[in-house]
């Protein structure tokens, strides 16, 4: 078990993660998949969820993500993530008014652009309460 | 022939003048330093992605349900040209150039019988364009590429709006122009076509080795479908990048050659200053000495 899957997570402002695990899960768009030392190439949406980076069965890190992209090839696994935070830096509080927010503008929403683009944040906003209210997970 | 007090003065109208410009050349290279950290931090995540849509772009770009962002309109009439530049003056030839290159671009396009059309983004570069393609300009973003700390939402709004139009059939082809940041002392004027995408080249197809079959989860079109505008704002925000560390580095040149150009100044009008100084009292003896002679 020598093998490790490396593991960049990259958002557009930085690089916010560049480890080596055994395996790293990752919310993909058709369901959550793991992913181990020589997993096929693959690319694949996200949808908004939680990243696990496991060293043997424990989880070393939990981040959330709200979108993005996750592509396997043989150099490892890369996330291309927007709106990324560590799992344990999320404000619950802070997190449930935002949603709070989100949902108060979504039904004031005038125009259908503005009513996707919000129903989008919601979403993300939802996914990231209901990851900060279950932190072990 | 200038008094004393002229020279003085204007002595120290330059020592004025280049305690100024010396406090604009350490602000640059504070903002630089940043600037440029933040430039180079952001480079992954296109290099990624390009490497990303270059292994999606090869299988569909010749699918006819191809995303009109991929493929493009199919013609190339309707050009648009979006011109970064920085905000604010006082950074030698940075944003001239620029003009300058736009100005040579838009008179090729229209000499091939294109229409131009033109988004500037930072307003030194509206203004350079304005007296000349004042009427072409269909939009100029204004503080964005002077702020403090440049957001990923900046490029995504922008990115946003060329969709919008786009969508709304504005234009056929995109191109944004930008400087690159090569060095503090060099910036490069660039072109970088935006819409229809010009995908990297496979590293694969170079060096001849069998393609690796991917696994797409959902359908490449859909991935792409959402790829495309990030990509875009990608793009956006690391020409914003290039543009505010180009834009400090330029200053930073600039202002160095002013500051020392104004020390050069001072030391010869101090001498002018001298030798009109001793002139002076030269003369005045003399006419003390040549009145006191006539007196005998």
């Amino acid at each position: 078990m020598a093998e490790k899957v490396a593991f960049e997570l990259i958002s557009p402002e930085r690089v916010l993660a560049s480890v080596e695990a055994d395996m790293v899960v990752v919310p993909g768009a058709e369901g959550d998949f793991g992913v181990l030392p020589l997993h096929a190439p693959l690319v694949s949406l996200l949808r908004p969820g939680v990243i696990r980076v496991y060293e043997g069965d424990r989880v070393t890190s939990r981040t959330f993500v709200g979108s993005g992209f996750a592509v396997v090839d043989e150099r490892g696994l890369t996330v291309l993530a927007e709106e990324a935070e560590p799992l344990e830096q999320i404000d619950l509080e802070r997190a449930r008014r935002r949603l709070r927010e989100l949902e108060e503008d979504l039904e004031d929403a005038k125009t259908d652009e503005e009513r996707q683009r919000l129903e989008r944040l919601v979403a993300v906003a939802r996914a990231r309460v209901e990851a900060a209210e279950r932190p072990d997970i | 022939m200038p008094s004393l007090k002229d020279i003085r003065n204007r002595i120290n109208a330059v020592r004025q003048t280049r305690k100024i410009t010396s406090a604009m050349k350490l602000v640059a290279g504070a903002k630089l330093r940043r600037a440029q950290e933040q430039a180079l931090a952001a480079r992954p995540f296109a290099r990624a992605m390009g490497e990303m849509l270059g292994n999606l772009a090869a299988g569909v770009r010749d699918l006819p349900e191809a995303p009109k962002l991929l493929s493009g309109t199919g013609e190339e009439k309707r050009q648009l040209l979006v011109v970064v530049t920085a905000d604010r003056g006082l950074c030698g030839a940075f944003n001239s150039q620029i003009a300058r290159a736009a100005r040579r671009w838009i008179h090729e396009q229209r000499a091939q019988g294109r229409e131009v059309a033109l988004y500037c983004v930072g307003r030194k570069g509206r203004d350079m364009l304005r007296r000349e393609f004042g009427d072409c300009i269909v939009e100029a973003k204004i503080g964005v590429t002077g702020k403090r700390r440049i957001e990923f939402a900046d490029a995504e709004a922008i990115a946003a709006d060329l969709i919008g139009r786009f969508e709304r059939g504005e234009f056929d082809v995109c191109t944004l122009l930008f400087n690159t940041f090569r060095s503090v002392m060099r910036q490069e004027v660039t072109f970088r076509r935006l819409i229809p995408v010009e995908a990297p080249e496979r590293k694969e197809e170079e060096s001849g080795e069998p393609r690796p079959v991917w696994e797409f989860e959902p359908e490449p079109g859909v991935i792409l479908n959402e790829l495309l505008p990030r990509n875009l704002a990608v793009q956006i925000y690391g020409a914003l990048l290039e543009n505010a560390a180009g834009e400090h580095g330029a200053r930073m040149t600039a202002m160095d050659a002013a500051t020392r150009n104004a020390g050069e100044m001072i030391e010869k009008l101090t001498l002018y200053y001298n030798r009109t100084r001793q002139a002076v009292i030269t003369k005045e003896i003399i006419e003390i000495v040549s009145g006191a002679e006539a007196l005998r």
